[in-house]
């Protein structure tokens, strides 16, 4: 009866507490070196059936155990939400900046296709830009005095007309490149680089970016020529891009062909920019003259090969919807910020 | 090269839409940049005026009835010269013309329903028009069928294509050369050029030609001429062309240099003597030519003198006005002849272009030279009553003979990537009209004189390609060895480290005004000016890049943009011992908030100081270079920048730009990468880590503010020894607790042992030693604890 009664008091008691220090205060009471528990414990030499006496004792101990466990852990769970709750903070306010820095578009363009010539086995050269007039034109086949200069305005340095040069084109890197290998035979190169003319407008910067292409081997063909300018279009312009051939001149490759490919605006169906034709000149390409393989070394009975070249900024206007060039040079903040997250091709 | 459709007609049988020409011409490699009607408007009709009354309500409108077959409309017409019995063109209700729309409507009262046009509302270019046809409605002669076209009555309805050519193709800057071209294109042979005249008399005129840059002349008099009108087939193939009619002589020769490409002069023979003697100018000629403009010649200049050396015409370019065509002519010089084509394109870019010289600077086919004469004779004596005299003066050093190329179906296939037949080649070697021999699949081709620019089999492999269509190659897929393709990486770490600490890269212009070139460099160096430059601005290249990054900051301030941080890597230039060179530089900015110290604070030199340590150390350069004031650029402020030093080498400079530049706190830096990258760096090494801990010492000395933090340091690093670890700045203070003149700065010595943990007492040996040293040789003082 009495260990019923005792039990019943303790578990009203515990029910009650609403708080650690009252509970403290409890263990105190009952298990303390004074309490209701160590008292009766202490009784044990006096009682007269020792072993109900301990099932007793046993039970309200227990008891006490238990409840005080199962409120303890209540109330430091409660003590815990409520310090979770006083500590919530506003996730909606800004965040502490930690910005990274953007390259620039124009860069973007060029690394997407070192990566994707490097891949296919190419080296990337980058020579001079200041350049003779041998090396920027005569190696080329365009004599002094040929036509075809005329459509490059280009700068020459101060009292070295038709000697030296801001180069107008990177096909300089055709000539430095065979040169250098022409012991060694086969080439398969990229020049990407920066070059200069004489022309300044929404659609022309006199300072711009271009890439060569030069492949030489003894079995390289028209029909290689157009599989890689498709693998580089695709890349660069989207997977349903296809590319036409057009002939066309050029004083360093015979034949010489302009390449079109499928304008990436409207899919090829016509539309304002690929004026209805839903083509879009995108490169200058052709089979290396005889005379250029010659005149840097390579014997034209035996190598042949293809060379292509582009402009970067036209692709980097195309796939970021930049209309005006100037736009890439002009270095505004809000226009550089907008490029700071990691490339597109991953 | 505008090509007037009813001018190929006249030597090309073809039913072809023009539209549809256009585009196959591109197809073979001749692009067009337009495709339109001579005259674009429409709904126009011929007209008679039946009846013209003056209108109620106006002095100067009449309202006319006009028949124009179908029915008869009510016009209001305020030209001066309408009148009754006139025939004229009418735009109907609905016609399109270049000033807009023609619709039914009422002036002041009176119902219109059309317009009555003069030539000059009809599209037509304004150097073909004259005043009366702006003044008043066009006549049409009375012949005129009421209700037809006017267009085709007028011999205006033709269409134009305008191809831009490409330079090798001279030989389609005449109608028979686009004949020829178009021909092979649909299988057509070109008609035969009518050059049958009769002769009579003999020839009296002598030519001396003392230039090598004249391989052939030929001159022949033509005598008795009338000057009048040219008849309409002439005059409308001019106004297609481009070229504006004049008289019948001047007409004959751009006509015939239209149909030919052969430029032609005429001179009045009378004017021009018995003698013609080709040469080269003297520096400082004078010659009026045509254009009544006095021409300052020079030795590079091909000019035609008369018997007495006195210059006539500007050789390949221009005429001369005292030889002129006048309408008093009686007696003519035929001038047909080739002149070197870079002397014509020096002199054209120099004094003038003209049809002329641009057909000279592309080449011309001197069969055609020949034709071109007799071509001349047959329209004089027909169009100009002529008579031709008997003989031509002759002086030839051009050995006229067609080119014989070989070129096997192998080579052919090899190039092109293609699988073409034997058949199909021979196909289109004679749909161009070339002359080819077959032998084992081996083809002899000879190349007319027509098309100097075939030279090499190449050349006629790209004929082959552009017939038989560039577009119908299949792209294969190179098939190549394995190889790894090489890149510059170094470049692209560099990249992309500057961007991870925050910085957005830029691209500028290399060429920059002369004044700024030796800006921030104390460098000794030739700078590089361009020979004509676009501007002042675009005129020097540029030597360091930071002039750029300067610019682009005030240009970002300038719209309130605060916090700039950009870096470039570009080329520096400059020349020296007469070679041009070109270093590749690295160069960064930042002013403002920098965002990725997470508490946003502004860009100090600590800061760029820790952004250019953060990359030397990224690339591997840790422990080799100094960063320490030796001479630094005026741009920069004195106190406030310095040197950065790799092994000696001052590779580049670093700090705030001079507060007379700007009043921002803007720092910069620049390292020239190409005095980096020489020094190789070597592989990273494992250092086997301590299983002893080490033991911490602090201290703080107060020295003088001559004191650098860098000698301080030097003094523990040789006192300590080699169990010195590690030495941390971790506090720095100035203020009322030392005096004015000092500075206080605290060290967190660590001390390592490999072999054992160190003791106390040997660590306090050392560290005693380290303060005595620093005490004795810098005069510092040891800052006790507050």
């Amino acid at each position: 009866m009495q260990t019923e009664k005792l039990c019943k008091e303790i578990k009203e008691k515990i029910e009650n507490v609403t708080n650690l220090k009252s509970l403290n205060d409890l263990k105190i009471e009952y298990t303390g070196k004074k309490g209701i528990i160590t008292e009766l414990q202490n009784g044990i030499k006096d009682a007269t059936d020792k072993k109900e006496y301990g099932i007793m004792l046993n039970t309200i101990r227990k008891t006490f155990n238990e409840l005080f466990e199962e409120k303890l852990n209540k109330l430091n769970e409660e003590e815990l939400n409520k310090k979770l709750e006083s500590e919530k903070i506003d996730v909606t306010l800004p965040s502490k900046k930690i910005r990274v820095g953007s390259k620039h578009p124009m860069t973007r363009t060029l690394e997407e296709l070192e990566d994707l010539f490097v891949s296919m086995g190419f080296d990337v050269y980058d020579g001079p830009e200041i350049e003779s007039d041998e090396n920027c034109f005569q190696k080329l086949n365009l004599p002094l005095g040929h036509p075809a200069r005329d459509a490059q305005d280009t700068f020459y340095l101060e009292n070295e007309y038709e000697k030296y040069l801001l180069r107008s084109q990177t096909s300089t890197g055709q000539v430095r490149v065979m040169e250098a290998n022409k012991e060694k035979g086969p080439i398969r190169v990229v020049c990407p680089g920066k070059v200069y003319r004489r022309d300044d407008d929404a659609t022309h910067s006199h300072q711009f970016m271009q890439m060569e292409g030069l492949v030489i081997d003894e079995n390289i063909s028209m029909a290689d020529l157009k599989g890689t300018l498709e693998t580089f279009c695709k890349k660069l312009l989207g997977e349903k891009t296809d590319v036409r051939f057009r002939p066309s001149f050029f004083p360093f490759t015979e034949p010489s062909v302009e390449v079109d490919a499928t304008c990436f605006k409207c899919g090829g169906k016509g539309c304002s920019l690929c004026k209805g034709t839903g083509w879009i000149e995108v490169l200058g390409a052709g089979m290396v003259h005889p005379n250029v393989l010659k005149m840097s070394g390579y014997d034209p009975e035996k190598y042949q090969g293809f060379a292509f070249g582009t402009g970067l900024d036209r692709f980097t206007m195309f796939k970021y919807g930049i209309t005006d060039i100037r736009t890439l040079y002009g270095n505004d903040m809000r226009f550089l910020n907008q490029f700071t997250r990691g490339d597109e091709d991953r | 090269m505008k090509l007037s459709r009813k001018f190929l007609n006249d030597y090309l049988d073809i039913d072809v839409d023009t539209k549809v020409l256009a585009n196959d011409m591109t197809n073979v490699g001749n692009e067009y940049d337009s495709c339109e009607k001579l005259i674009p408007a429409t709904n126009l009709v011929i007209g008679k005026v039946l009846e013209c009354i003056p209108h109620p309500d106006s002095d100067h409108l009449r309202v006319c009835k006009v028949d124009i077959s179908s029915e008869v409309l009510n016009i209001v017409c305020g030209a001066p010269n309408v009148r009754e019995n006139l025939k004229v063109i009418v735009a109907k209700p609905g016609a399109i013309l270049p000033g807009g729309e023609i619709k039914k409507c009422e002036k002041r009262g009176v119902e219109s329903n059309g317009m009555l046009c003069a030539l000059s509302e009809l599209g037509l270019d304004s150097k073909f028009l004259k005043e009366e046809d702006y003044t008043g409605i066009c006549e049409l002669d009375e012949s005129a069928i009421v209700g037809e076209d006017p267009i085709k009555f007028l011999g205006l309805d033709d269409e134009i294509i305008d191809f831009e050519l490409t330079s090798n193709r001279g030989d389609l800057l005449s109608i028979l050369g686009m004949a020829y071209e178009i021909g092979a294109i649909y299988g057509k042979k070109v008609k035969n050029v009518d050059t049958s005249y009769k002769e009579s008399g003999n020839i009296d005129f002598k030519v001396e030609v003392k230039t090598e840059n004249c391989p052939l002349f030929l001159a022949k008099q033509v005598k008795n001429i009338t000057i009048k009108e040219s008849p309409d087939f002439i005059k409308t193939r001019l106004i297609a062309s481009g070229i504006r009619p004049i008289n019948n002589v001047v007409d004959i020769s751009n006509y015939v240099m239209l149909e030919l490409g052969q430029p032609l002069h005429f001179y009045d023979n009378d004017n021009l003597g018995n003698k013609i003697i080709v040469r080269m100018a003297n520096d400082s000629e004078k010659l009026t030519t045509l254009d009544n403009q006095e021409r300052l010649l020079s030795k590079d200049d091909i000019v035609i003198s008369d018997g007495n050396s006195k210059a006539v015409g500007l050789a390949g370019v221009m005429g001369g006005l005292s030889t002129e065509i006048e309408n008093t002519t009686k007696n003519i010089l035929i001038e047909a002849a080739i002149f070197d084509s870079v002397h014509i394109r020096k002199t054209s870019k120099k004094i003038l272009r003209s049809e002329a010289s641009n057909r000279f600077e592309k080449g011309i086919d001197p069969r055609r030279t020949y034709m071109a004469i007799d071509r001349c004779c047959n329209l004089l004596e027909k169009y100009a009553d002529a008579t031709i005299i008997k003989g031509m003066v002759e002086i030839n050093n051009i050995d006229i003979q067609d080119k014989e190329i070989i070129v096997t179906l192998d080579k052919i296939n090899k190039v092109l990537g293609t699988n073409i037949t034997k058949e199909e080649v021979i196909d289109i070697l004679n749909r161009l009209d070339f002359k080819v021999q077959e032998n084992n699949n081996e083809f002899k081709v000879t190349i007319p004189t027509r098309r100097p620019d075939i030279k090499i089999k190449e050349d006629i492999i790209e004929e082959i390609g552009r017939y038989y269509g560039m577009d119908k190659i299949k792209g294969t897929k190179l098939v190549l060895p394995l190889k790894e393709g090489h890149f510059d990486k170094t470049k692209r770490q560099i990249r992309n480290k500057m961007i991870s600490l925050g910085f957005n890269e830029t691209l500028s212009y290399a060429l920059i005004p002369n004044s700024h070139v030796n800006e921030y460099t104390t460098d000794k160096f030739t700078h590089i000016n361009l020979d004509y430059p676009m501007s002042e601005d675009r005129k020097t290249l540029r030597y360091s890049l930071l002039y750029s990054l300067e610019q682009i900051y005030e240009y970002n301030k300038a719209r309130n943009y605060k916090d700039t941080c950009i870096f470039e890597i570009g080329k520096g230039f400059y020349k020296e011992n007469n070679e041009y060179k070109e270093d590749l530089k690295l160069a960064g900015l930042m002013t403002g908030k920098y965002y990725l110290d997470v508490n946003n604070t502004n860009v100090d030199f600590y800061v760029i100081k820790g952004v250019v340590e953060e990359l030397l150390d990224y690339l591997g350069y840790n422990g080799r270079y100094t960063i320490d004031y030796k001479q630094t650029p005026k741009e920069l402020h004195p106190g406030v920048s310095a040197n950065i030093i790799l092994q000696g080498e001052d590779i580049g400079v670093i700090g705030m730009i001079h507060p007379s530049i700007t009043k921002d706190k803007v720092f910069v830096f620049e390292i020239n990468l190409d005095k980096l990258l020489k020094n190789r760096t070597s592989n990273i090494k494992y250092k086997e880590i301590s299983k002893y801990l080490g033991m911490e010492k602090d201290v703080a000395f107060v020295v003088n503010k001559n004191i650098k933090n860098k000698d301080i340091i030097d003094v523990i690093k040789k006192s300590g020894g080699k169990l010195l670890t590690n030495i941390e700045v971790f506090d720095i203070y100035v203020g009322d607790k030392i005096n004015e003149d000092e500075i206080s700065i605290a060290y967190k010595l660590t001390f390592t042992d490999n072999t054992k943990t160190l003791t106390e007492e040997e660590v306090m040996n050392i560290f005693n030693n380290i303060i005595k040293d620093v005490e004795n040789k810098l005069g510092a003082k040891v800052r006790n604890g507050e």
